[in-house]
């Protein structure tokens, strides 16, 4: 195999993995793609409220569960002077507070935030139990109310084909003020709610169902009650009812805290207890959203990348993987176009020194330590010094030069000049070194050809690697590197002409 | 020196551009198409350091009994003062130069001396302490590829041919013969100007003549890419150039070859007046000027050699200079 074909199979391949990567983590994990994309996360806080009778004191507060189109991120406990576990039995998922004496008003807090997945279908628990209690409508009951509970439940069958419809049409009559058999019952369950009632008329029916409690979540709601939906069996699935209106399906931004099951709170030692909500909603950067889910779950993709390292480290990190960017660019100003540059990869960390200094401010310096520089280097040639020790005299001046600059500027109050501590020192006493020789050999003509052009790469880089966009993708799809390097290995194989060659060999062509 | 004009930068660009069909029609060669398909695919990597470092170039030419300008000396080591002084001395005429300098850099042409003074070429006068610096950076690596130390080379001065008297100012002329495989594909005469500070470098200036393979005669002449027709300084015209020797001189490229073992290949030679053509340096990396020297692409020479039968290919030195003499004939 010809080493052309070997590069082309390799670039392939490193294109595939870095595309493939990169599309799972936005796809699957929910990175997103461009810079500036924010997502609502709720932070819901429930507080828990009670009097102390003086002696022990249980708290059960039952917890929301993992549920496919709403992530949980993070959850929080406040309990002063309480002791503290979770309990996990039968799946139930309970927060228990105890104290062993405790009197007068308390307040207890759990704390989630919860991102909505958008699209996310919602989780079907499949072992939630399907066994109907007959309601006993015996003979304490009145006689109306049950009949009436029997027309309601006649009419609703007759006007539906399935259990879907059946209860939809339960509902509405249930919600249709002007139904006598309707009025009729919730004056008899004069202190319970619709889905009290509903649930009452569909176990009844023999239909399997149960409440579910909730929030809807809107924004800078405070001292909010749970809201209940039904979920109702129809010998397949289970389905969900918005009770007001009846329309299957669960309602936009609700968030599901208990599915079935038993009470919300259940409390010993204390009375007058009541659970209330208040809703805040964040928005917060994608990326942030997608770090906090998935690195609960271990992603290896995250877990093993530059996100699992310290802050600190990160932040160098971000620099340096703009490093290959710049790179690129030098190859392709070398290879499509020509420009000659002094110093392969020089041009690179002068644009590296510019995202420090902002270009303009950088470039002056550099011109300013390039002069100053040059100019020293050519006192220090007529001393006839050895050559290392010349270069370390060029070293010291330069940072004497910057020292210089740093105090002058700062005297006169230019800030932006206090960042010349940021271009690698012995880089510059190197150019100057290099631009001395060619000066001496080439002529000053071509110091400004070399001098220009790795300028010219440098600001070319600069623009490159400080776009948002570039920055975005650098950092949080570090696997793009492979489609890059897939990229100069196809430009590594470039045997056409370039550009400056266009006008080289314009001569020849005449 | 050359001084940096704007006017020349904006002769440069206002010319514009040509395409790069026609470019491919005529048979240039360009940067990336050297790179990849001459270097990288006839230069074997574990050769280069026979032709990089000038030195194991003369050893080897040496064995393969290749005539170079004769070695007064070489300081492998940093040399003290005093055994430099004691090499240069009792000389008249010498080159110093790094055994691993690239481009021509670092060359330092002693023409003659005036009692204590050393002249170079372009007439300048130097101290001897100017020399003793220039060994010292050479060591220290000043001209070397990386900042790598260096070795000193001092040199014996070419008293080169008076047939080039008259086309070269400043200067020593050197011809440069492209070897592809082992036949000479292609040559060119690279001769100095004031404009370009004695040196034969045609970026900076020197007369670039092409030489007709078959001939020996001047075909073609550009200096700055621009074709001219008689030199700038001493006004001779080119059409009356004739190397002596040309049979030999491509005999000697040819037989570079066999001592470098590089398929792609620029032999540097120099006309010595009594020797004869001798072997100045070896590149494994030379440049394209030499098509706007000729004003024709490489490009149809090479896939000439390329094409050749297997067969073809194993001819000796002798076959091989006949062929191409034969063949790369400049159409006149």
């Amino acid at each position: 195999m010809s080493p052309r074909v070997q590069v082309y199979i390799i670039a392939v391949l490193l294109a595939l993995i870095g595309a493939g990567l990169t599309a799972y983590k936005h796809f699957e994990l929910g990175f997103p793609l461009l810079p500036g994309e924010y997502r609502t996360v709720w932070t819901i806080e429930a507080k828990v409220g009670f009097v102390a009778e003086g002696g022990p004191v249980k708290a059960a507060l039952t917890l929301p569960r993992e549920q496919r189109n709403m992530e949980i991120l993070g959850e929080t406990f406040s309990s002063s002077g309480f002791g503290f576990y979770i309990a996990r039995e039968n799946d139930d998922y309970r927060a228990l507070w105890s104290r062993r004496l405790a009197e007068g008003s308390q307040s207890l807090f759990y704390q989630l935030d919860v991102y909505q997945r958008p699209g996310a279908p919602l989780a079907q628990p499949l072992d939630l139990s399907t066994q109907v209690q007959k309601p006993f409508l015996g003979a304490r009951e009145q006689e109306a109310v049950r009949l009436a509970i029997y027309a309601l439940v006649e009419q609703a069958r007759e006007h539906s084909s399935d259990v879907e419809s059946f209860t939809t049409q339960l509902l509405i009559e249930l919600n249709n003020k002007d139904n006598q058999d309707r009025n009729l019952i919730f004056r008899h369950y004069a202190d319970s709610s619709l889905v009290d009632v509903a649930l009452l008329i569909l176990a009844t029916a023999d239909i399997p169902a149960h409440r579910i409690r909730g929030l809807y979540l809107e924004d800078d709601r405070r001292r909010l009650a749970p809201e209940d939906l039904l979920e109702a069996n129809d010998g397949k699935r289970w389905i969900v009812f918005e009770p007001t209106t009846g329309m299957p399906g669960v309602p936009e931004n609700f968030f599901i805290w208990q599915r079935g099951g038993k009470s919300l709170l259940d409390l010993e030692g204390g009375h007058n207890s009541q659970v209330t909500f208040s809703v805040i909603a964040n928005d917060v950067p994608a990326r942030d959203v997608s770090m906090r889910s998935t690195s609960r779950d271990g992603e290896a993709l995250v877990d093993f990348s530059i996100y699992s390292l310290p802050i600190e480290q990160q932040s160098i990190f971000k620099l340096i993987l703009l490093v290959p960017v710049g790179a690129l660019v030098v190859v392709l100003l070398r290879v499509f176009v020509g420009l000659r540059t002094s110093g392969t990869f020089m041009p690179v960390l002068l644009a590296i020194a510019f995202i420090e200094t902002q270009l303009l401010t950088g470039l002056a310096i550099f011109t300013l330590i390039l002069i100053l520089g040059l100019w020293v280097r050519f006192y220090l040639s007529r001393l006839n010094l050895l050559l290392v020790s010349r270069i370390a005299a060029v070293v010291v001046t330069v940072v004497i030069i910057m020292a210089a600059i740093s105090v002058i500027s700062y005297k006169l109050g230019i800030e932006q000049a206090l960042t010349v501590t940021f271009f690698p020192m012995i880089i510059l006493a190197w150019t100057i070194e290099r631009m001395s020789i060619v000066w001496e050999e080439d002529g000053p003509y071509e110091v400004v050809v070399q001098a220009g052009g790795s300028l010219l790469v440098a600001i070319l880089a600069w623009w490159v690697m400080t776009n948002r966009y570039v920055e975005h993708w650098t950092f949080n799809f570090p696997e793009l590197l492979l489609l890059l390097l897939a990229l100069i290995l196809v430009v590594g194989n470039y045997t056409g002409y370039r550009f400056s060659e266009l006008m080289r060999f314009r001569p020849l062509v005449k | 020196m050359r001084q940096f004009t704007f006017r020349h930068l904006f002769n440069k660009v206002r010319g514009g551009v040509v395409s790069p069909i026609t470019l491919r029609d005529m048979g240039i060669l360009g940067m990336n198409a050297r790179n990849i398909h001459y270097i990288a695919r006839y230069n074997d990597r574990r050769k280069f350091p026979t032709v990089d470092d000038k030195l194991n170039t003369k050893r080897a030419a040496g064995h393969a009994g290749i005539p170079v300008p004769e070695l007064i000396r070489a300081f492998e080591a940093p040399a003290s003062r005093k055994r430099v002084m004691a090499v240069i001395e009792p000389l008249w005429q010498f080159v110093v130069k790094p055994a691993r300098g690239s481009g021509g850099k670092g060359i330092l042409v002693i023409a003659g001396r005036n009692g204590d003074r050393y002249r170079k070429t372009s007439g300048v006068e130097i101290e001897v302490l100017d020399i003793l610096r220039h060994v010292n950076n050479i060591h220290s690596g000043l001209y070397s590829l990386g900042g790598k130390p260096d070795r000193v080379m001092i040199e014996a001065l070419v008293d080169f041919d008076p047939i080039f008297q008259n086309y070269s100012f400043e200067g020593v002329p050197d011809i440069r013969v492209i070897v592809f495989r082992g036949f000479p594909v292609m040559a060119m005469l690279r001769c100095s100007t004031h404009a370009s500070d004695g040196k034969a470098n045609l970026h900076q200036g020197a007369v670039g003549v092409g030489i007709d393979l078959a001939t020996g005669k001047s075909s073609h002449a550009v200096q700055r890419g621009l074709r001219i027709h008689r030199h700038p300084d001493t006004e001779f015209p080119f059409d009356q150039l004739q190397v002596p020797g040309w049979r030999d001189l491509l005999h000697l490229a040819a037989s570079c070859y066999e001592m470098t073992g590089l398929g792609y290949l620029g032999c540097d030679i120099v006309l010595d007046r009594e020797r004869g053509p001798l072997l100045l340096e070896a590149n494994a990396r030379p440049g394209l000027a030499i098509q706007v020297a000729n004003g024709v692409g490489l490009r149809r020479h090479l896939h000439c050699i390329e094409g050749l039968a297997p067969e073809k290919l194993g001819m000796r030195v002798g076959e091989r200079v006949n062929f191409s003499m034969r063949t790369f004939a400049a159409d006149q």
